[in-house]
């Protein structure tokens, strides 16, 4: 075996180590429950838990708001950008960064000094409209990741010329829109949808500090009371991660009418 | 009024005009080229014309009716791109559809259509196929069938045989005319390739830096060139600088030459430049035409092409290979022989 290869396989198994043996180690933990036997008990405890089942839906049903309401003001953004603003578009993906670099907690303090029962549009007041101000700084959150995928998406296909082929051939903005382009960046759009998924299932700063029944809090609650079952959501939440990044291969690979 | 009417149109990008009072009439049916090097103004108008771009100044109509502020989807033109700009999520079948769909053409009508183009590009059989799956020359005709399916009043076509390879080119380009003249769709065609404007058009503007600096059939245009410029563009020329002695000779290096036109008006003494082309030029036997000495021989296959000084200044002629016939030696003594009406006195331009 050459050094080089070696060292590659060094480096591969030290990185395989540090990123699965915690995981291993998590996964044999949550088998632990019943003494002296490995079970699956701990998963079977939170699964039926109507707490669980509650906050999970709670939050696939927010991660799917958050999917739509991102796509529907990302896409247009990102195609108007790349079609009529090219000198904006530094401007525009530094403040789609902004989220990353501006900690969760204090977007959710601003919401919360912009939107609290005293303000012009007091969405704390009720819980639905907790629930979109949740939507909305999900939005924010997931930001990065969807204008990225989104505007890859868009850099990958002749974005001017398919739009004037459309118009030229009788089709509105819209129709050019619906038809030619978000089927044409379909792959990119549901990375950026698989990614929001995934940081909203698992997100707990927003949803704590909304006071909002989301399955972020929901792990937080567990994990300080119980032993075994922490580290069964924890590998459930990996799951549904790893099936969201699945998909995104799934879904990148099979894009219709493209090599 | 013409069918396309174009008057006083002008482009500009900030400080820099790009297209400058720009007139130009195409009768219905016509096909006219725009034809001129990178930069010349030629793509503008026809985006202008297409509405991809607005116009600073001027007017374009079409059958008598202006649009020059109306969007594209409103203009009733049809548009085909160098790069073929099929729709990479559809069909074959469905790219030809797109435009009757968005119409709102009847599902029988449409499927009537897109067959109907299909036999018209001779691609029958490809209606399920991806335009990945297509080679340059079938996606092409693709996107020609797309733009003509909706029946547009005018076709636009911004270099469309220029990403394909030399072969399919002539064999489109002969297509393109052929559909042209069976539809009978006004159409006007951008290129910088000579061969291409001067085979397919009925006319040809010559563009250079923002103007028509010559608008005539292909025949005008190749042979009777207004000035330097579409001179040098338009095929392959020999530009002689020669002295005015009358109104119907001149000397090139020294030698009296007669000239068929051109010279009315010109002073004795005065420099012109003259153009001959060099399948005008042949080597002759006799004592008479112009003397020099061979230079260098090219062989080109069907054609021997041979550069001739003068004194200071150089003649290339094209000759015929013929197999009786070997081409000259360089350093040979030769005359060269030309018509009177063969010597093209240039403007200025």
């Amino acid at each position: 075996m050459k050094r080089s290869t070696l060292g590659s396989w060094i480096s591969v198994a030290i990185g395989a180590v540090y990123f699965l043996l915690p995981l291993i180690a998590t996964f044999e933990f949550s088998l632990r429950l019943k003494r002296g036997v490995y079970s699956f008990e701990a998963y079977r405890i939170v699964l039926t838990d109507p707490s669980f089942q509650a906050s999970f839906l709670y939050s696939v049903v927010l991660a799917l708001a958050t999917i739509v309401v991102g796509a529907v003001i990302v896409v247009p953004t990102a195609y108007w950008v790349r079609l009529k603003l090219p000198k904006m578009r530094p401007v525009v993906e530094f403040v789609t960064l902004l989220p990353l670099v501006v900690p969760a907690i204090v977007i959710v303090f601003g919401h919360l000094r912009m939107y609290n029962s005293q303000s012009i549009l007091p969405l704390t007041d009720s819980s639905f409209g907790t629930d979109l101000l949740l939507t909305f700084g999900y939005v924010t959150l997931s930001l990065p990741y969807m204008y990225r995928s989104v505007d890859t998406a868009l850099a990958a296909i002749d974005v001017a010329t398919l739009t004037e082929a459309a118009e030229s051939l009788g089709a509105s903005r819209t129709a050019t829109l619906t038809r030619v382009i978000f089927p044409n960046i379909r792959a990119g759009l549901l990375s950026g949808a698989f990614l929001t998924f995934a940081i909203v299932i698992g997100e707990f700063t927003f949803a704590s500090l909304l006071n909002r029944p989301a399955f972020g809090p929901y792990l937080q609650l567990v994990g300080a009371n119980r032993a075994y079952e922490p580290a069964a959501l924890a590998i459930i939440a990996f799951v549904v991660t790893w099936a969201s990044l699945g998909l995104i291969q799934v879904f990148g690979a099979a894009r219709k009418g493209s090599k | 009024m013409s069918f396309i009417d174009i008057t006083g149109l002008k482009k500009a990008f900030g400080p820099v005009t790009v297209v400058h009072d720009f007139d130009l009439g195409i009768e219905k049916g016509e096909f006219v080229s725009f034809l001129g090097p990178s930069g010349c103004g030629k793509t503008t108008i026809l985006r202008m014309i297409a509405g991809f771009e607005a116009a600073s100044a001027g007017r374009i109509a079409i059958d008598g009716r202006e649009v020059t502020r109306l969007p594209p989807a409103k203009r009733d033109v049809g548009m085909v791109f160098q790069s073929y700009a099929l729709f990479p999520n559809m069909t074959v079948g469905e790219n030809i559809a797109f435009g009757l769909r968005i119409a709102k053409k009847s599902a029988a009508e449409i499927r009537e259509r897109v067959a109907e183009m299909l036999a018209i590009i001779k691609l029958p059989d490809l209606a399920d196929r991806y335009p990945w799956q297509l080679s340059g020359g079938q996606q092409q005709r693709v996107a020609l069938a797309r733009a003509i399916a909706v029946r547009p009043q005018v076709l636009l076509l911004d270099e469309p045989l220029s990403a394909l390879d030399a072969k399919i080119r002539v064999s489109l380009r002969e297509e393109i005319r052929a559909l042209q003249r069976d539809l009978g769709i006004t159409t006007i065609f951008v290129t910088h390739d000579q061969e291409e404007a001067l085979s397919m058009s009925d006319r040809i503007v010559v563009m250079n830096e923002g103007r028509a600096a010559q608008v005539g059939t292909p025949f005008e245009v190749y042979t009777w060139p207004k000035n330097r410029f579409v001179a040098s563009f338009v095929g392959t020329l020999n530009l002689l600088d020669g002295v005015v002695v009358d109104e119907g000779r001149l000397t090139l290096d020294g030698r009296e030459v007669t000239v068929g036109r051109g010279l009315a008006g010109r002073r004795a003494g005065e420099t012109v430049t003259v153009a001959l082309r060099p399948e005008a030029v042949t080597l002759g036997a006799t004592a008479t035409g112009l003397p020099g000495t061979v230079e260098a021989v090219s062989f080109l296959g069907a054609v021997v092409r041979v550069k001739v000084r003068l004194d200071t200044q150089v003649v290339t002629l094209d000759a015929f290979n013929q197999t009786t016939q070997r081409p000259p030696e360089p350093g040979t003594a030769v005359r060269l022989v030309f018509g009177a009406e063969d010597l093209l006195v240039l403007g200025e331009g």
